[in-house]
């Protein structure tokens, strides 16, 4: 019997999935493109890769739209497609904006550098919009299945653009070590997945939810539970790079192309985040009891070894790697403050916070930092920063502005981020636990600190000016302006992290159930 | 539950049992005659030269990706072919869609001369 056409796609679901439509339309579109292009003009790829992000920026855009005339109309529920495995909720949305924004500034801090790096292809345009694809899936599914191919979606790209300086031997490395490892914890992730699918006969996360509720209220201790809660809980902190999961990070952000370095740091991690939370609160909320010592564990782990791994390092991008893992520690901790099945509390609320702000600030780190690679000059030792100062004024105040912000001093954005972790933690009764993340944010300021120091009281080591590209120019201006902007007007910014957690959750489980 | 376990349980110990046994009692039954020829790896009536593990030309992983991503199209596309009928205008369109993803990656792989040997 031939079912007609609109029941199997309707129109909600050709809403929902136009962000991702979009992206692989001109994905593909700039693979094709590429093989026309006479060499001279590939940059160009550039360009449409920039175009298709603000095409899927305008379908997102128009989901936030059918969301705010659902509300009007009184009905304040997620969209929620595809027979209930995608939900475009607002903390759905939220996360898209952060990766289309992410993913725009790699973009342009790209083109010159593969340049430079005689790199310059159409298919690293393509992985970056592929990878924003499985991000999206990511963020917004709401049955496992389709939560692990984004992962892998994203990861398989990822893995591509890491390795993407063929002639570079550390970049290969890198790419294999991030290729194996991430394998390793996508394997132990689907086996924590498999395990939860057993228990509750269903991929829904809602439905799961509501089986491991009724299943734990009977017996609070069964070991099959709490296996697939720490085999899916150690994938997770596997790709977000937590300790004591996280060695593979410093090799893969060292040997990667550095605009790459950057979009890891925050599209991907935030991706990593939009996973965790996406399963930690709408599907694990149940075993809160049992995951919370876990967490808090983790949490100080990462804190101690990436403040103290990161003071010692003399490669910029390595000592960026570890600042990222000590703040994977930060926001871990507002997981620990958050409440159990409400996630519009203060600790939820900082982690959103803290990953909008850690996206432009990061960023612009390594906007400086790719500005440094020159013909025949790596540049990303400390000692290729050193007297930045004297050779390029804006810039070294620029970074000073980012590493401020990173070490987290008040009028800029990084600011906001630690304020909402810390008085999540104040608020939840955690004192101890806020005590020492303060103490390790004043470590914090050492190393970042010693890059300043570089860039301002010492003499630079070679003579070769810095020079910026346009596209760097304008990557430099946006994560600036972000970082300075968040943190005079946080208003703005805070009330969008609190609408991203508006709706509760309740609404989109009931809805998914019938 | 734990006890909802204890079938799997049952299920290694027989496991543990039996196949030991198997393995012994066919040793003790079956006629028992070694020879080299017996032994070597079968290579169509040639004398196996060398060792098996040799290096060879990073072209074939190339034929071997290829083929894969083919062959799991052709899986995708046999269901479709068989249901036909009562998939309708909608698996005609969903199965467009996804050939036309194919045929991008299909017309970029040519263009990039992953199809010729040399």
């Amino acid at each position: 019997m031939a079912m007609p056409l609109h029941q199997f796609f309707t129109s909600t679901d050709y809403l929902l999935s136009l962000p991702m439509i979009m992206l692989a339309l001109f994905g593909m579109g700039v693979l094709i493109i590429d093989l026309l292009l006479p060499p001279e003009w590939k940059r160009a790829n550039a360009w449409t890769a920039l175009v298709g992000l603000v095409f899927s920026a305008i379908a997102v855009y128009k989901v936030q739209i059918a969301d705010r005339i659902a509300e009007a109309h009184g009905q304040a529920g997620s969209f929620v497609g595809f027979g209930g495995s995608l939900v475009a909720d607002r903390f759905a949305i939220y996360f898209y904006y952060l990766f289309l924004a992410g993913a725009a500034i790699a973009i342009l801090m790209s083109v010159k550098y593969l340049e430079i790096e005689r790199e310059q292809h159409g298919e690293f345009y393509a992985l970056v919009l592929f990878s924003v694809i499985g991000m999206m899936c990511m963020a917004s599914g709401y049955d496992i299945v389709l939560l692990f191919v984004g992962l892998e979606l994203m990861a398989l790209s990822t893995y591509v653009l890491v390795g993407f300086l063929r002639r570079d031997q550390r970049s290969n490395e890198a790419a294999l070590k991030y290729l194996l490892l991430g394998a390793f914890s996508s394997g132990i992730f689907a086996y924590g997945l498999s395990l939860f699918y057993g228990l509750a006969g269903s991929t829904n996360l809602g439905q799961i939810a509501l089986t491991l509720e009724q299943h734990f209220l009977a017996n609070p201790k069964d070991p099959v539970a709490i296996l697939a809660l720490l085999t899916t809980a150690t994938g997770l902190l596997f790709k977000i790079a937590a300790v004591p999961f996280h060695q593979w990070a410093p090799d893969a952000y060292e040997g990667a192309p550095t605009s790459i370095t950057g979009y890891m740091s925050v599209a991907v991690k935030a991706a990593g985040w939009a996973l965790l939370l996406r399963i930690f609160l709408y599907m694990l909320y149940p075993l809160r009891p049992i995951y919370l010592p876990m967490i808090i564990f983790v949490s100080l782990a990462t804190l101690t070894a990436g403040n103290l791994a990161a003071l010692t390092q003399s490669n910029l991008k390595r000592l960026l790697a570890y600042s990222s893992i000590a703040h994977v520690g930060y926001m871990l901790l507002g997981l620990v403050a958050g409440n159990t099945n409400n996630a519009s509390s203060t600790g939820i609320k900082g982690i959103m916070v803290y990953l909008l702000v850690y996206t432009f600030m990061n960023l612009g780190a390594f906007a400086v930092i790719t500005s440094l690679r020159r013909r025949d000059i790596i540049g990303d030792e400390i000692d290729d920063i050193a007297g930045l100062m004297f050779k390029a004024p804006t810039e070294a105040i620029l970074m000073l502005v980012f590493l401020l912000s990173l070490a987290g001093i008040p009028p800029l954005a990084g600011f906001w981020g630690k304020y909402f972790i810390f008085l999540s933690l104040i608020e939840s009764g955690h004192y101890a636990l806020a005590t020492v993340a303060v103490l390790y944010a004043v470590l914090g300021l050492y190393y970042y600190m010693r890059i300043a120091n570089a860039m301002f009281m010492r003499r630079a080591e070679t003579a070769e000016p810095v020079s910026l590209s346009p596209g760097l120019r304008l990557a430099l201006a946006i994560t600036a302006l972000g970082t300075v902007i968040i943190g005079i007007f946080p208003e703005v910014f805070l009330r969008a992290a609190a609408w991203s957690l508006s709706v509760p959750q309740a609404s989109a489980v009931a809805g998914l159930l019938k | 539950m734990p006890a909802n376990y204890v079938p799997i349980f049952i299920f290694i110990a027989i496991i543990a049992v039996a196949l030991p046994v198997t393995l012994l009692a066919a040793k003790l039954i079956r006629p028992d005659n070694p020879q080299k020829t017996k032994a070597m790896p079968y290579e169509c009536g040639v004398d196996p030269i060398g060792d098996a593990r040799a290096r060879y030309t990073v072209r074939f992983y190339i034929i071997a990706i290829l083929f894969v991503v083919f062959d799991v199209e052709t899986i995708f596309l046999f269901p479709w072919a068989v249901q036909y009928k009562a998939l309708g205008l909608f698996g005609l369109a969903e199965m467009l869609v996804f050939l036309a993803i194919l045929i991008v990656g299909y017309v970029w792989v040519w263009k990039k001369g992953a199809l010729e040997w040399i």
